[in-house]
């Protein structure tokens, strides 16, 4: 009876808190594609006006933006004209965060079907996710270059310059503080259902303490201010208008300050997603 | 002899019954107060067999308790049991979608699960899209797909449609492209749940073949669940007969089968439910069952050529609601024979006793075993007062000298009416 004792696998009941296989994704790197794929062709799939929904959506909260904080509260845009630009921006990053925390934030329930009929690395489905909310970020970001283009010659002129390369970085940030925190809260409503419901809601109401609609210069001498500053968000959101438009102000504190909070909310994700992932098909 | 390529060693699952809520968060924190306090989980020592058809004492059962076996490259092992018996769990550890309390599986090689066929399959998209997307989810690469593709298609027959969307298929279709991926996988470790019970006779044939060819030729190890006994028969070289979470017996296939055939449950015909035990909800509750003759006498058995029935005593506790006595009869295979119910418009909503009794005609049930499920249930809006999944277990016996055949053999099949014939010579 011969019986070699190097297992492939070995199936145990808890591995410790550290045992996370992040080089199995590379494994299934094309099925991150695969997904990516799929999430992007069958969102759109019986609908008239397909991808464009990607544009209309930006464009309508700009003019809904534009409307409120604009011209009924006359709100000052940090010195960017025309004021277009400055909501469009804003809302260009925000969509992609927003994107990347709610729809990863319902990775288990959601592929719970999947997840309980075969194995992969979970991690797939919520990196699959940010990719592909990746796309529509592209796309709305063509939206924002179009219109900067148009109002050039309105007498607009674009900056552009060498902190441009600065933009991908920003896009990192973004995606890891969703990614990070969307497993994080995937990870809780597992149990507790109620996080699915808070997280609707939360994330409509975080826009409000992230400047968008208005610039943290605004708010200088506010005792609000400390609020939008553990917000980890705004420091990104006032850099990318400043790479952008070369006015307000680029807030290296504020990104050092995003860079720590991504990443401890990506080790925290990491290691709860990865313990919830072993046995989460019994209380999901 | 071929390597041990799985090896499972006392291998336990537990499960919560019950629903997750604020109890769960309560024993969550105990759990964590116990861990703190560097001590063992305590609600680990609670559990008890899974035996569905009583009612349990704690919330806590093992869906597996201590399993062990190994299983050598190349065979093809086949898993059979009631349900609930533990096989899908246990595929479910192997298959690592989910994990077990205690013990350990190693396994040596890659495994592939087929617990369903079409996992991830997408409506919307095209039939070549989710070939490539259900077999990346297998654990295919691209390339890998793209060397297969042609053989799948051919293997599913869906040539003509594959850039149509897979939601405009028809269900035979859908199936046979998900088999297909899945057929056309290579892995050293095959794990398959219960896929043949969908498809024609003649697909099955196909995927039992594609099976066999799988282990046989190639050297691969094949698990499978199913409640297909002459599949099983045909396919599998050696077999696990498990119960309540538990091995019961392993080994050779036919004798298996056998002994999970007629291992049956104890006849009961005579049933009385104790205040306390008795099944039932606030509304309605079972006091007693037994068999009974034609002229309502106990009977133990059934006598195939003449009337029978079953009779049981509830109690309506409240107003209001309409139970309607019904009675599932399964035979020993597990396969639902009938369901049958009193008619509507009897009067039956009122407090007090009821007896129901159903009848049995003669020449109907064929010889073998039966396990009757009594209940009760409101219908609008539905609602199940109580339901006893083993309320009465008989036997169907029959008298040879009364058959009307010459012939003295088993009759197989699952009822037996005398049906009426006209044979006549027209020429």
């Amino acid at each position: 009876m011969k019986e070699s004792a190097d297992w492939d696998l070995i199936i145990k009941p808890r591995g410790s808190l550290f045992d996370i296989h992040l080089s199995d994704l590379w494994n299934y790197r094309d099925l991150i594609i695969l997904f990516i794929k799929r999430d992007f062709t069958a969102q759109y799939k019986q609908t008239v006006l397909g991808p464009l929904w990607h544009l209309i959506q930006p464009i309508m909260t700009t003019a809904i933006f534009l409307l409120i904080f604009g011209k009924i509260a006359n709100i000052p845009t940090d010195g960017i004209y025309p004021k277009v630009l400055f909501y469009l921006s804003g809302i260009t990053i925000w969509n992609y965060f927003a994107a990347c925390l709610t729809n990863t934030s319902n990775t288990f329930v959601q592929n719970s079907a999947i997840y309980g009929k075969v194995y992969f690395p979970r991690l797939v489905i919520p990196i699959s996710i940010v990719f592909s909310s990746l796309i529509r970020l592209g796309i709305q970001f063509l939206l924002l270059l179009a219109a900067m283009i148009w109002f050039s010659f309105k007498g607009f002129p674009i900056h552009f310059g060498w902190n441009w390369l600065l933009i991908p970085m920003l896009v990192l940030l973004v995606a890891g503080i969703g990614l990070g925190l969307g497993i994080i809260i995937s990870s809780l409503t597992t149990k507790y259902r109620d996080f699915t419901i808070l997280i609707a809601f939360v994330v409509q109401l975080l826009m409000y303490v992230t400047p968008i609609g208005y610039p943290m210069s605004f708010l200088a001498n506010s005792r609000y201010r400390k609020i939008i500053d553990l917000n980890p968000l705004s420091g990104i959101v006032e850099s990318f208008r400043y790479v952008l438009f070369g006015k307000g102000h680029f807030d290296s504190n504020g990104l050092w300050y995003s860079f720590g909070f991504m990443s401890i909310a990506l080790l925290v994700g990491l290691l709860i997603f990865s313990k919830v992932e072993r046995s989460f098909m019994d209380t999901v | 002899m071929p390597p041990v390529v799985i090896k499972v060693e006392n291998l336990s699952k537990q499960y919560r019954l019950g629903e997750v809520s604020t109890g769960s968060l309560a024993h969550d924190i105990n759990r964590l107060w116990y861990k703190v306090r560097g001590k063992e989980d305590p609600y680990l020592k609670l559990g008890e067999e899974n035996d569905r058809t009583k009612k349990g004492e704690s919330d806590y059962v093992w869906a597996l308790r201590d399993v062990s076996f190994d299983v050598r490259q190349g065979d093809i092992l086949g898993i059979i049991g009631r349900n609930g018996a533990g096989k899908s769990t246990l595929l479910k550890i192997l298959s690592r979608t989910t994990t077990p309390t205690s013990g350990t599986a190693k396994i040596k090689g890659r495994v592939a699960s087929l617990l369903e066929v079409g996992t991830g399959f997408h409506p919307e998209l095209s039939g070549r899209d989710n070939i490539f997307l259900n077999g990346a989810i297998l654990g295919m690469s691209r390339n890998e797909i793209r060397k297969k593709f042609d053989e799948i298609v051919d293997f599913a027959g869906v040539e003509r449609y594959i850039d149509t969307p897979v939601k405009r298929y028809s269900s035979g279709m859908y199936v046979r492209l998900a088999f297909g991926v899945a057929a056309h996988l290579e892995p050293e470790i095959l794990i398959v749940d219960e896929v043949l019970a969908v498809g024609d006779a003649e697909f099955q044939k196909k995927c039992l073949g594609k099976m066999k060819d799988v282990s046989g030729n190639e050297g691969r190890t094949v698990l499978f669940v199913s409640h297909n006994m002459t599949a099983m028969n045909s396919l599998c070289d050696s077999t696990i007969y498990m119960r309540n979470g538990q091995i019961v017996a392993m080994g050779e296939t036919t004798e298996i089968i056998n002994a999970y055939l007629s291992s049956g449950s104890e006849i009961s015909t005579r049933r009385i439910w104790q205040n306390g035990t008795m099944p039932g909800d606030e509304v309605a509750r079972l006091l007693k069952a037994r068999l009974i003759d034609k002229e309502g006498n106990d009977a133990d058995v059934v006598d195939f050529y003449k009337e029978s029935g079953m009779e049981f005593t509830y109690e309506v506790l409240k107003d209001g609601y309409n139970p309607i006595p019904n009675l599932h009869l399964y035979n020993q295979k597990g396969d639902l024979v009938l369901i049958s119910s009193e008619s509507i418009g009897t009067p039956l909503s009122s407090k007090g006793i009821y007896r129901a009794i159903m009848r049995i005609p003669p020449h109907f049930l064929n010889d073998g075993r039966y396990i009757a499920g009594i209940a009760a249930s409101t219908l609008i809006p539905e609602r199940v007062h109580f339901y006893e999944p083993e309320a009465l277990i008989f036997d169907v016996i029959e008298d040879m000298n009364l058959r009307d055949t010459e012939y003295r053999g088993v009759i197989p099949g699952t009822v037996r009416p005398k049906f009426q014939w006209e044979t006549r010579k027209t020429n």
